[in-house]
């Protein structure tokens, strides 16, 4: 999938290479659609409710208890296997190293009360790499933010949230570079490994979490391990891109000069590929944070256990502050390798001079360093983060009451809107696609998908359909279906007022921006609690949780592509005359239009990612067995059946959108 | 004239033997004088396209490039391509865009795979060496100049430089002396330490110039290395290979599409079109006797006195060698030569060494002077 | 360009400047400080590594961390909590990672596979704490409809629970998908003209009751006590037909409440072999449903962290700490 990467403001979306189009004829497009949803609605009308396929929720389908088996038998063979001896040794190294790191700077150390290295140490190691390798604006802002940290009073979670990031960061490098390197050479390698990362990216961790639990043990390996999977294949897409994206000429003359394999790799494609690959490593951080929460499910350390505690007591300000840190930790990551990929060119290049001065300046902070592990070590007020001043329960307070009065305000006009909303375009959009026999609606979707993209994603969808029967879920999934549309066309209208309203005013990016930075940062469980606060739990609250997530980055590639319309067309229509209007509907929108597919694709990938997050809040369906699934025994293989809906669900649809896009987002 | 002409079929009258050898079995007939060629290709073929090697030796590759692709999908880039370089010479292939020069240069080191016939550089049969020999011989014997430079951005000039060294192995200190050394030859002494997009573009190509140079080739190879510079500059570095090529003295293949390059740094030139030769032969000669219209159209806008050489206008007398008047050597260029003749009364002799060719006078200077007024008129 | 960013002279001057200043305070700072001295855990007993699963719920946790501060303060023991759902706390009895579940609800479905299956744990014997699983409406709703109390008289109100997600007919709320509930076969076998519609989580459920209550709208759901939140909203359970043993056997046929739960605390079998002075004191622990909601109330109403809530109760109620203590 093409950048469920993402989690971060600033990255340029790394894009996979745009399907082949097909002949391409726009005027027919739009009456094919019209016609196949008629023949649908008819088709509804006269058979709805028969062969809907719907299960109830208790219930499990054969392939469903399959899978409950094959756990069990999993679960059996545990005790026997040689394979899990070989996995518990994994597991306990991955555990040994987390737990020795900890002990060096998170928790108290054996036969101490505090950790090898104390609050100042750790201070001053993460200034000082932050300066060392990204300078000093960097070295302040973590400075800040690590002071956050303790005056938050979440020290030793944050801590451990760092390390356990770093951690599998570096994991993920070992595995996923060289992964990367050998999909860009190979293309066989390539063409295996592409849906493998896809299905990585789509299928929720819920799914999983069980069996993974059951094979890495509860704790730090599992959390490790499920970071990994999940942020991995950024890495390894972005490094692969980067690779082929060397220079064919600097290639050419490289090999016209006798250079071996590994020589050119060395010397002259890694070289070329680093600042993409440094790229890859910050997209790689970003989703390996986005996994700090669900990490806790396994009993994950780090922030992600605070959040849960937080949202089990309904404590909106509690949430807030220890999801906010996992903000902060967010922050200091992204532009610390940011400033670093654009830094370590301009040093390479600096004279000779200026690598000594460098030089002396690093040694003399390296001293100041040791010397702070040092006293860290000797005296507890270093040591021990001071407990005064405690800033959390004031900044959680006052962010539940400011929660509590908007909340208090709004709450009759929200429960208002979602009514509509719901009774007027999900439940008759719902009815159409889930009340439907299964084949109609299979078959209205083929058609679509045919007359949107052509015969290649139709196959693709072909065989999504298939699974999502195969797996018994084909009702659930037709529901889910429609939460999926509805919050897409939900953020595709809102992200296109906000981004043409951005993008035509820089006073209001310069307001909105950071907002929505911050919105597609902080933990999606952060807002569950106000969001039910404002909507009853239902469909349409697990919709706006998805718009709360996909709404940011969507704006900012419309309010981009707004820019980037060139300032020539725009004074040429304002020299004739046209209004505001005229020109936001007759020049930057068209012009925009492939910013604005993109946006719809993307919008798209994020509301397919919060569909179990959904399932929280009462989006039902795929969602909720995915959540049930992980918590009770017998609904496991509806679970992963679940899961399993979901990526075809998300396959399917970025397909179509993919080669619809392909087909009709130029200009 | 839509047959390929072949080398041989217009090179009667040649000063040299180069013709020796062309067709048929490789070295029967060493070239004269020259020795050994540096570089002798035969029978060369690169079709692109799923099941390429498919289409060789069936009726198929005897079909124009463009039918040849809507039947079966591939395109023939090179089609049976022969002929030999001498040592010390610089060769010229041009042809317009498309015609194949870069493919055939290219499958030259086998940096693409041929996918028929062979290519002996130096003795060595190149289509049949290993990965190891392959490598070997593009460390130490030829060297490959290209369009784009191809330089890497990471690394500085004097690495970019020294970086054919680096992979050969070269310890550093040996390396960057080498480096040294061929950057001052190319006149960029003080940018040792910039990287590429810190230089011009013909800076740029002097680097790319340089880490060819820096192995000391037996063999340099250009894919058009200066068509991406402006006017002025592109002079400047075609007087500057001439110059290198004076003070180093190595055979080159040089690609190009503009005539006038050809002509000025050519010792002789090939002509391609869709991936066939359509005729060998130095500079005046081509401009003298145009094998079909291509190549007359090609090079219809040559102020011809600067390139035909007496050897093309003379004619025979009815009676023989004169034996009085003024005499000159057939390679006198017509525009060297014009004032010589036109100031002699009555017809200028015209030799070849030794041997009497045949006579020159005023009209024969003038049709050619004359011919150019039109072309560049019209 | 790489000018700009390397300081010149006089920033290297003060670099050092501040880097001697640095090291000045860290030194003064550190010689007011006080010593730190290792620490001795070894109070004689061997208690050793201790793990204690904390499912997902306040009660659970003040349990949790009672018994986990206890477990440190007074045995010495390393306690580490392990925040799990059941089922994964479950399977951590084989593996390893946990020593006990200290709030069990029934679980027959993991009773019948760790227990009695691969006897991988075993029950370590009621907390006190008695569980009631049930129907409840908002206070509001009872005052205003005592008869809706009554599970006959709910298809009389059935419309007015209609909400978008019903589908036409009363919405009945059921709950965190953790727990097996009864609720669909309920609605089907007692002919209630209601949909079950699932909130996804415990937070909606107590979210969605909190509004009811507030704004007075009409809901009813699935919910249990001990919970913190009744002491905020005292929801009331509606009666459903009486449960009597086995009624329940057959999950489609079901047409009765549920039974109370005597919540026990469930052991790994090897904890329990072990020795271990934690698990006498797991054995020993027992208090009562107001003890438990005092403590989750602690940490759900007044925000306090759940050790230092478990803390004040343990500093309170030294009596029963010492009874637990017993034969450690
Ligand atoms: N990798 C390839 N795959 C398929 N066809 C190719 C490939 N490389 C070149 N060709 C085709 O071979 C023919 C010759 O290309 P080539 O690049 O050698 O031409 P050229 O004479 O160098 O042109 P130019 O002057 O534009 O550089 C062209 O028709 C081109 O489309
Ligand atoms: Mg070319």
């Amino acid at each position: 999938m093409s950048t469920t990467v993402t989690r971060r403001p600033s990255a340029p979306p790394v894009r996979e290479e745009q399907p082949r189009v097909e002949e391409h004829r726009p005027q027919h497009t739009f009456g094919r659609i019209l016609a196949v949803v008629a023949v649908w609605v008819v088709g509804w009308a006269v058979l709805r409710g028969h062969q809907t396929l719907s299960l109830p929720g208790a219930q499990l389908s054969d392939f469903q208890k399959w899978l409950n088996g094959v756990k069990n038998s999993f679960d059996a063979a545990r005790e026997t296997n040689p394979a899990f001896k070989i996995v518990g040794g994994i597991s306990d190294g991955l555990n040994w190293v987390f737990l020795h790191l900890q002990y060096l700077f998170s928790t108290p150390a054996p036969g101490r009360p505090v950790p090898e290295v104390g609050w100042v140490g750790v201070l001053a190691i993460l200034v000082f790499v932050a300066f060392a390798l990204a300078g000093v604006r960097c070295a302040v802002l973590v400075l800040l933010g690590t002071l956050a940290f303790g005056f938050l009073g979440y020290w030793q979670e944050s801590i451990d949230t760092l390390l356990i990031t770093l951690l599998a960061v570096l994991i993920c490098v070992v595995i996923g570079v060289p992964i990367g390197i050998w999909m860009a050479r190979s293309k066989g390698a390539r063409a295996a490994i592409t849906p493998v990362l896809d299905g990585m990216q789509t299928m929720p961790s819920f799914a999983y979490l069980e069996p993974l639990a059951l094979i890495f043990g509860i704790g730090t390996a599992s959390a490790i391990v499920l970071t990994v999977i999940y942020a991995v294949p950024p890495l390894i897409r972005i490094t692969e891109h980067g690779i082929r994206g060397v220079s064919e000429g600097a290639v050419e003359a490289s090999r016209s000069l006798g250079c071996t394999s590994p020589q050119l790799l060395r010397k002259v494609q890694l070289p070329m590929a680093r600042r993409t690959i440094v790229v890859g490593v910050n997209q790689c951080m970003m989703a390996a944070l986005a996994m700090a929460i669900i990490a806790a499910f396994v009993s994950g350390p780090g922030l992600g256990v605070p959040v849960m505690q937080s949202l089990a007591a309904l404590d909106i300000g509690g949430a807030a502050v220890s999801g906010g840190l996992i903000v902060v930790v967010a922050i200091m990551l992204d532009r610390t390798t940011t400033a670093a990929s654009e830094r370590a060119e301009l040093l390479a290049r600096a004279g000779r001079r200026h690598v000594q001065t460098r030089r002396i300046v690093l040694a003399v902070l390296a001293v100041v360093t040791v010397v702070a592990i040092y006293v860290s070590r000797l005296r507890l007020s270093a040591a021990q983060f001071p407990s005064s001043p405690a800033l959390q329960r004031p900044v959680s307070t006052f962010i539940s009451s400011v929660t509590d009065t908007v909340v208090n305000s709004i709450e009759k006009a929200t429960t208002a809107f979602a009514n509509v909303v719901s009774y007027g375009l999900i439940n008759p959009l719902q009815s159409v696609l889930a009340a439907s026999p299964w084949w109609l609606s299979a078959l209205a979707i083929l058609a679509l998908a045919y007359v949107l993209g052509g015969w290649r994603p139709a196959v693709t969808a072909l065989v999504c359909e298939a699974v999502l029967l195969g797996v018994g879920l084909w009702n659930d999934s037709m529901i889910t279906l429609t939460s999926v549309l509805v919050a897409t066309i939900l953020v595709v209208i809102v992200s296109v007022v906000l981004g043409v309203w951005m993008g035509r005013r820089r006073r209001v990016d310069t307001i909105l921006r950071p907002f929505l930075d911050a919105l597609q940062t902080i933990p999606p469980f952060v807002y569950l609690v106000p969001a039910l606060a404002l909507f009853p739990p239902s469909r349409f609250t697990a919709i706006v949780a998805a718009l709360a997530y996909g709404v940011p980055i969507a704006t900012k590639l419309v309010a981009d592509g707004i820019r980037g319309v060139s300032p020539t067309s725009v004074e040429a229509a304002e020299a004739s005359g046209a209004t505001a209007w005229q020109m936001i509907a007759k020049v930057q929108l068209p012009m925009a239009r492939a910013a604005v597919v993109l946006a719809t694709n993307q919008g798209l990938l994020y509301v397919l990612s919060m569909v179990v997050i959904g399932g929280l809040v009462g989006g039902g369906s795929l969602g909720y067995f995915v959540v049930a699934g992980f918590s009770q025994d017998q609904l496991f293989g509806k679970g992963l059946a679940a899961g399993i809906a979901i990526t075809a669900l998300g396959i399917m649809l970025d397909r179509i959108a993919r080669h619809a896009a392909a087909r009709h987002g130029r200009v | 004239m839509t047959q390929t002409r072949t080398y041989d079929d217009q090179n009667d009258g040649q000063k040299d033997g180069q013709k020796d050898g062309q067709r048929g079995g490789r070295n029967d007939g060493a070239p004269d004088g020259a020795g050994e060629s540096a570089l002798s290709v035969r029978d060369l073929w690169k079709i692109f396209g799923a099941r390429a090697d498919k289409v060789i030796g069936t009726p198929d590759a005897d079909l124009p490039r463009k039918q040849l692709q809507a039947k079966t999908g591939c395109v023939a880039a090179v089609k049976d391509v022969s002929f030999d370089v001498r040592p010390g010479e610089v060769f010229v292939v041009m042809g317009l865009s498309g015609s194949g020069k870069s493919t055939l240069v290219r499958l030259l080191t086998r940096l693409i795979e041929p996918t028929a016939g062979t290519v002996t550089i130096g003795g060595e049969d190149v289509t049949k060496a290993d990965a190891g020999r392959l490598r070997d011989l593009r460390r130490h014997h030829v060297a490959m100049v290209f369009q784009h430079f191809g330089l890497l951005p990471h690394r500085t000039v004097m690495d970019n430089v020294g970086f054919g060294l680096e992979v050969r192995g070269v310890a550093k200190g040996e390396r960057r002396a080498r480096a040294q050394e061929m950057v001052d030859l190319v006149g960029l002494a003080g940018n040792e330490g910039s990287f590429p997009d810190q230089l011009s573009g013909g800076m740029q190509q002097r680097v790319g110039l340089a880490r060819a140079l820096a192995v000391d080739p037996t063999l340099m190879m250009f894919d058009e290395p200066f068509s991406a510079l402006d006017p002025l500059i592109r002079r400047d570095m075609q007087n500057e290979v001439i110059r290198l090529h004076h003070e180093v003295g190595k055979t080159m293949v040089f690609i190009t599409h503009d005539l006038q390059e050809a002509l000025k740094l050519g010792d002789r030139i090939l002509i391609m079109r869709d991936g066939e030769i359509v005729q060998i032969g130095e500079p005046a000669e081509i401009v003298a006797s145009p094998a079909d219209d291509y190549v007359r159209d090609f090079v219809s806008d040559v102020p011809r006195s600067h390139v035909l050489t007496l050897r093309y206008v003379c004619r025979r007398p009815d009676g023989g060698d004169p034996g009085e008047g003024p005499a000159l050597q057939a390679d006198e260029v017509v525009r060297d030569a014009a004032r010589q003749v036109l100031a002699a009364h009555g017809p200028v002799r015209v030799y070849d060494g030794e041997d009497f060719l045949g006579i020159v006078d005023d009209e024969d200077i003038l049709r050619v002077v004359v011919a150019e007024e039109e072309a560049v008129g019209s | 360009m790489a000018q700009r960013n390397i300081r010149g002279a006089g920033g290297i001057r003060a670099l050092w400047l501040v880097a001697l200043t640095a090291i000045a305070g860290l030194v003064l700072a550190g010689c007011g400080g006080s010593n730190i001295k290792s620490t001795n855990t070894a109070s004689g007993k061997s208690c050793g590594q201790f793990n204690i699963a904390v499912n997902p719920w306040v009660g659970y946790e003040a349990d949790a961390y009672v018994v986990g501060t206890v477990a440190q303060q007074k045995l010495g023991c390393q306690v580490s909590y392990k925040n799990l759902k059941e089922e994964v706390s479950w399977q951590g009895f084989g593996s390893g990672d946990v020593d006990v579940v200290l709030e069990n609800w029934g679980h027959p479905d993991l009773v019948k596979k760790y227990i009695k299956g691969n006897h991988t744990a075993e029950d370590a014997g009621p907390t006190g704490n008695i569980g009631v699983i049930g129907w409840y409406v908002p206070p509001w709703l009872a005052k205003a409809h005592p008869d809706i109390l009554n599970w006959k008289n709910l298809n009389k109100y059935a419309s007015k629970f209609k909400t978008s997600e019903s589908g036409g007919k009363g919405q009945f709320l059921d709950g965190d998908p953790s727990f097996v509930t009864n609720d669909e076969a309920l609605v089907k076998n007692l002919n209630l003209n209601f949909k079950v519609v699932y909130a996804g989580s415990e937070t909606a459920l107590i979210q969605a009751y909190r509004k009811a209550e507030k704004n007075h709208t009409w809901v009813i759901g699935y919910f249990y006590a001990p919970q913190w939140f009744l002491s905020e909203v005292p929801m009331k359970k509606v009666s459903l037909p009486k449960y009597t043993p086995g009624c329940d056997s057959n999950p489609a046929k079901i047409a009765c409440d549920y039974p109370k739960y005597n919540l026990n605390k469930v052991v790994a079998t090897r904890f329990a072999k072990s020795k271990s002075p934690a698990y006498t004191l797991v054995k020993n622990f027992h208090w009562t449903n107001d003890d438990q909601n005092l403590v989750a109330k602690y940490i759900a109403a007044d925000h306090m962290n759940p050790a230092d809530a478990a803390k004040k109760w343990i500093d309170a109620n030294p009596d029963k700490v010492k009874a637990w203590l017993q034969g450690t």
